[in-house]
């Protein structure tokens, strides 16, 4: 972990965080536990992986940085069509593919970040939704590109550096989307508790102040963007690669709004509030849309507001407050 | 080709009405309250459903049914702010997107729920079916009357801003809403007020424009973006600036339709963005 900046508030004392190193290794165990002892869910496994990398591209933006999108889709759908637009003209290497997904996903944050974070408030808001609605509409009507409505159909990507064809149980995909979940997971933790991510927390507390002490405001949330855009697009890259399918779904406003729940349902500005939000929501949808879809989107409809007005912080809110509660009544 | 322009300016002017209608509510109560309302939609829906439902099963004329659904959703969109939504002014900006969306999904469920999940069909009286001649030029009788009804609640609206005292205070609040408490505004029952009103335009707009904008369940999401940016071109607190936004909008994405339409709404989008960037606060703002 890289040095503290030298800081009078530390949120966090940087002791506890270490004594806590044991916690950190519980989702990782957690994931081969799943492989280790239920066999036939790789694929749902595999599927939140890529959603929890996805979700963590969301918290460093509207976690750290202080930028609430709702058009974050508009970059994981980048990323998904690059990889599988490629992979339809013959060139499909996941690893590369997932590199240009990335690297065209950030270039499209590149172009939109520029634009939209010159705004604040309800015009940055409009933006970024308009930005993705914007994509979609591309993706929607360039047929030839994209298979419009029915889809990017029939591609298919060859092994996992040259070695590891992906199979029908998905234990490929399993491993490599948990691999760069890993890769990703622990650049953002760098990257958070560098000055940089600490200089992100300070533009969201208070960018005047920021400001005023010589911090280029304008470029670090620019840099923050680009770097969310590019982890957005390895996550919809990682998509189309595991299920072998780019669906125009993953550039819509619903998957905008689904993944910010996901945060928000775990806690956002945490790191480990897409790890526990993602499973939550997905258990939840499987639960509730058993016997019609409606339910859910009732449900999820209440728990967003019920959240909202109960509960802030979400489910790592709900963890902070109990531990808070249980070490007050330890203390005589 | 003049038919075509037309054809184009007409209809894109009545869609705009119906944006407007559903829209100025909602930038008049976020210039209040500051409050980032995504699921104003819902009220519009609502004034749909109620429309047609009063149409359908109780035998209604259509204005009735309009006027009707239109007070219903007003003490609908009362009660909501005073319950609920009251809980959230000042709160972060995503605590207001979340919530929002939270009662958008709600909403959506419910209303399938009651309704079904099909398009609701509204069944217009005769005398707005037809065509109407005017000049050399044949318009339909509905969308006319939508202009023509756009354009006298837009004065009446315009009337109560400027020349009322109730208009004057909202004036007020939304220039400085301390300042406007201070000198003895009860701003929370303005609040309410201006809520009500609001979300019972919504309705109007939602229910005369059901033949435009289709009443399903999917309603609040799939036109969640025009409302939004209507309000965000527009500017926040001002009856005008929607207005042109609106028309604008409106006129852009049917003109789109007709002459390009295999580019869809990417231009409507890419004029968003242009717009934006060059009046972050909207075309006129009061803030």
């Amino acid at each position: 972990m890289n040095q503290q900046p030298a800081s009078i508030t530390l949120p966090v004392p940087v002791r506890r965080r270490t004594a806590l190193t044991a916690l950190h290794a519980i989702p990782w165990a957690v994931a081969l536990g799943v492989y280790a002892l239920f066999p036939g869910y790789e694929p749902l496994a595999t599927q939140m992986f890529v959603m929890i990398l996805f979700a963590l591209s969301l918290d460093l933006l509207v976690g750290y940085a202080g930028i609430v999108t709702l058009g974050h889709a508009g970059l994981f759908g980048t990323g998904a069509y690059t990889a599988g637009i490629l992979a339809a003209h013959g060139f499909n290497d996941p690893i590369a593919t997932a590199l240009c997904g990335m690297g065209a996903a950030a270039l499209v944050g590149l172009l939109f970040g520029s634009c939209m974070l010159r705004t604040k408030g309800l015009a940055l808001l409009m933006l970024s939704m308009a930005s993705a609605f914007l994509l979609y509409e591309l993706a929607n009507k360039a047929t030839g590109w994209t298979g419009g409505d029915d889809g990017l159909q029939g591609i298919s990507f060859g092994p996992v550096l040259g070695l590891f064809e992906f199979d029908f149980r998905g234990r490929t995909a399993f491993f490599y989307t948990l691999g760069v979940l890993f890769l990703a997971f622990l650049f953002v933790r760098t990257l958070i508790n560098s000055p940089f991510g600490w200089s992100l927390r300070g533009i969201r507390e208070n960018d005047r102040r920021m400001g005023a002490i010589g911090c280029p405001i304008y470029q670090r949330r620019l840099t923050a963007y680009v770097i969310a855009a590019a982890l957005a697009g390895l996550a919809g890259a990682l998509q189309a690669q595991a299920t072998q399918f780019v669906a125009l779904h993953v550039l819509s406003f619903e998957l905008s709004g689904d993944v910010l729940v996901m945060l928000i349902l775990g806690g956002s500005g945490h790191l480990y509030g897409a790890f526990l939000g993602v499973p939550l929501f997905m258990f939840a949808q499987d639960l509730l849309a058993k016997q019609d879809p409606t339910n859910w989107q009732l449900g999820q409809g209440i728990i967003l507001i019920g959240m909202v007005l109960f509960a802030p912080g979400g489910m790592m809110g709900i963890g902070r407050r109990l531990m808070a509660a249980v070490r007050r009544r330890a203390r005589p | 080709m003049l038919t075509t322009t037309v054809t184009i300016l007409f209809f894109g002017i009545a869609y705009g009405m119906v944006l407007y209608l559903i829209s100025v509510g909602l930038s008049v109560t976020m210039g209040l309250m500051g409050f980032i309302n995504l699921a104003h939609g819902v009220f519009a829906m609502l004034g749909g459903y109620a429309t047609v439902t009063l149409m359908n099963q109780f035998g209604l004329p259509f204005f009735l049914s309009l006027a009707i659904a239109c007070l219903l959703v007003t003490v609908a969109g009362f009660v909501l702010e005073r319950t609920l939504y009251c809980r959230l002014y000042g709160r972060s900006e995503l605590d207001q997107v979340l919530f929002s969306i939270g009662l958008i999904f709600a909403s959506m469920a419910l209303v399938r729920m009651a309704w079904g999940p099909l398009a609701q069909p509204v069944q217009l009286p005769a005398y707005l079916k037809g065509q109407t001649t005017i000049g050399p030029y044949e318009l339909p009788s509905y969308r006319l009357a939508l202009v023509v009804f756009g354009a006298a609640v837009i004065s009446g609206l315009w009337l109560t801003f400027e020349r009322t005292l109730f208009g004057a205070r909202i004036r007020a609040a939304v220039d400085n809403g301390a300042m406007a408490q201070a000198i003895g505004i009860n701003t929370n029952r303005l609040f309410a007020l201006t809520f009500g009103l609001g979300t019972g335009l919504a309705a109007l707009g939602g229910g005369l424009g059901a033949d435009i904008l289709a009443i399903v369940p999917a309603y609040p999401l799939q036109h969640i973006v025009y409302f939004m940016i209507v309000v965000a071109v527009g500017g926040l607190g001002s009856i005008r600036g929607p207005f042109i936004a609106a028309l604008a909008i409106g006129l852009a994405d049917t003109a789109c339709q007709y002459l390009v339409p295999e580019m869809g709404a990417v231009f409507v989008f890419a004029l968003v963005f242009a717009l934006l960037l060059w009046r972050p606060n909207g075309i006129i703002s009061r803030r």
